[in-house]
């Protein structure tokens, strides 16, 4: 038996044919030839055991187990055997090869030279899924659930409850074998423990919500890292997802991937109409609801909630950006892709069609990045700057680097401890009396991660708010994407 | 994918856990001679509520330990619940919004 491809070889030549090729027609002589020269010879046929008919047929392998793993691209196909294992291989038809292979001279004679090989039936398109089942589908170790011949696949999954609420593509053996193709890393590898279950994650249970999301195998890397950055202690998941407030994971895509696999950083980032988009960020939030058992009115105890707990995700616009982007703010090198994920609402948008200067600007945004949470709270909410190019334009022209905007904002938005104090402007929430004669600033270092993105037209940018910041509640994670 | 008979066979999404039915703790008949726990997630006015908890238990000469977790967001650290478990024969736990 040969360990690497889990099929009984015979020793000496082993050659696979099918009668539906005009190759391994022609050379049926030559398999005769050595046959006679006391080659010890075996032939597989993939079509029809009596052939070929010369030698009095073949082994059947017309269920293609045997060509399936040896992993044949063409017939006819010519393995040399020892010991069970194969040794070498050659395809098609081409004499001088063939003679050296076998050891025996003359082959042939009569028959043109060289002659290409034909398709292995194990490549044909309308049977290399089923194949695939058959033969490869007993590395998956998820539980297989039979439904039910009169029930619809997609309300018995509703059902299950292994729904967000929109119809989710079922998890067929075929498609989690295909989305598996999306990544090199082995299915039963544990990329995360899941809250609030704490339930082990495989790369495969990744896929098979992956095929549920309605992802294409290309997403699988972002999707795995996305869930491996939502399932660390600092992006604390469990807790974004137990609390009341109405935050959800915001999933950043930055790098060469995201244009790889079509994702949108232009018009309408944030909104409908893309695949990539939509299906990673609605495949982590599937994990986090199968694997993890996160399910709202449950651990999931928001008050309101936010239509990005469906999805949210998006790639930053790198190239028509100003500014280095997040990830290789936060130490991604330049030319790696990685996914950022924040603890975040959805997004409110940020209008200003006059400002020409950075200072103005900048105040506008101030204003509006004080109101996140509550006007009269500092600290205790991150908030991401989303700015889109056309008031990045505005910086760009006047050389304001991201620092500089950034350390402009800190400055506008210290806040007076007279303006926040409980009762102050005739409002009850704020902070304690003590803190009258303080001043505190919005948001704490760290907590305003600032981004590009969006279509070239429209004088708008947008304030994702966050949740409670840092070590009490929830940090930025990054994640190199792998493959 | 399909089969001749017309179903359709869907790998299990779930943490495939199976369901723990877990007992709950029996309860003391009396709190009288019992070290009582009191532990506060750090929620706003969460104290409040266990202040008066505490006033409560000293009218009865019940002894009190107070614990606080170090964030109401996420769950209690594993040195903690030790703690806890070491020190106290009941634990009172105040949520608050």
């Amino acid at each position: 038996m040969d360990a690497v491809t889990g099929v009984e070889l015979p020793d000496g030549i082993v050659a696979v044919v099918k009668r539906d090729c005009p190759t391994c027609t022609l050379v049926e002589p030559v398999l005769v030839q050595l046959r006679a020269a006391g080659v010890p010879l075996t032939v597989y046929s993939q079509d029809d055991p009596t052939f070929p008919d010369q030698l009095g047929g073949a082994l059947d392998d017309s269920d293609l187990e045997v060509s399936w793993h040896l992993d044949l691209d063409t017939v006819p196909t010519v393995l040399r055997v020892d010991g069970g294992r194969e040794t070498e291989r050659i395809v098609g038809w081409a004499r001088e090869q063939w003679e050296e292979f076998t050891g025996v001279a003359g082959l042939g004679p009569g028959l043109p030279a060289w002659r290409p090989g034909c398709g292995s039936r194990t490549q044909d398109p309308l049977l290399v899924d089923e194949l695939r089942v058959r033969f490869s589908g007993s590395i998956l170790r998820s539980r297989r659930i039979d439904l039910a011949a009169l029930e619809d696949p997609i309300e018995a999954l509703f059902e299950r409850g292994w729904s967000d609420g929109l119809p989710v593509v079922p998890p067929t053996e075929d498609r989690v074998l295909r989305m598996l193709d999306g990544t090199t890393r082995a299915p039963d590898e544990i990329i995360a423990v899941v809250p609030p279950d704490l339930v082990e994650c495989s790369v495969e249970k990744v896929a098979v919500n992956a095929v549920m999301a309605g992802c294409r195998p290309e997403y699988l890397p972002v999707v795995l890292a996305a869930v491996e950055a939502a399932c660390t202690d600092e992006f604390n998941m469990h807790g974004l997802l137990a609390t009341t407030w109405m935050s959800g994971p915001v999933v950043i895509v930055n790098g060469p991937i995201a244009t790889r696999i079509g994702m949108n950083s232009g018009h309408n980032a944030f909104g409908q109409g893309n695949r990539a988009n939509a299906t990673i960020g609605r495949a982590l939030q599937l994990v986090v609801r199968n694997v993890g058992g996160g399910r709202p009115g449950e651990i999931d105890r928001a008050t309101l909630g936010n239509p990005g707990k469906y999805t949210f995700c998006f790639a930053e616009a790198e190239a028509t950006s100003p500014w280095e982007s997040l990830a290789v703010e936060r130490g991604v090198a330049e030319g790696t892709s990685a996914v950022t994920l924040f603890a975040g609402e959805g997004p409110r948008c940020l209008v200003d069609q006059l400002s020409r200067t950075p200072e103005s600007l900048a105040r506008s945004f101030a204003a509006c990045l004080r109101t996140v949470a509550h006007p009269k709270l500092p600290i205790a909410f991150d908030a991401m700057l989303v700015v889109s190019p056309e008031h990045a334009r505005v910086f760009r022209d006047t050389d304001w680097s991201k620092g500089r905007l950034r350390s402009e904002l800190d400055e506008l938005l210290q806040l007076a401890g007279a303006d926040i104090v409980r009762g102050a402007g005739g409002i009850e929430e704020g902070l304690p009396e003590a803190f009258g004669e303080a001043t505190l600033p919005k948001f704490r270092a760290g907590g305003m991660p600032i981004v590009h993105v969006g279509g070239t037209a429209g004088l708008f940018s947008a304030i994702i708010g966050g949740w409670a910041s840092g070590a009490v509640g929830s940090e930025l994670v990054t994640r190199e994407v792998g493959t | 994918m399909t089969s001749i008979t017309g179903t359709v066979t869907v790998l299990d999404p779930t943490g495939e856990q199976k369901a723990v039915h877990s007992a709950l703790a029996e309860r003391d008949a009396s709190l009288d001679g019992k070290v009582i726990g009191l532990l506060d997630i750090t929620k706003a006015r969460g104290d409040v509520f266990l202040d008066r908890l505490e006033e409560r238990c000293a009218d009865r000469r019940w002894e009190v330990r107070r614990f606080a977790k170090p964030t109401f967001t996420k769950p209690a650290p594993a040195d903690l619940r030790y703690e806890i478990s070491q020190q106290c024969d009941v634990v009172i736990e105040a949520l608050a919004d």
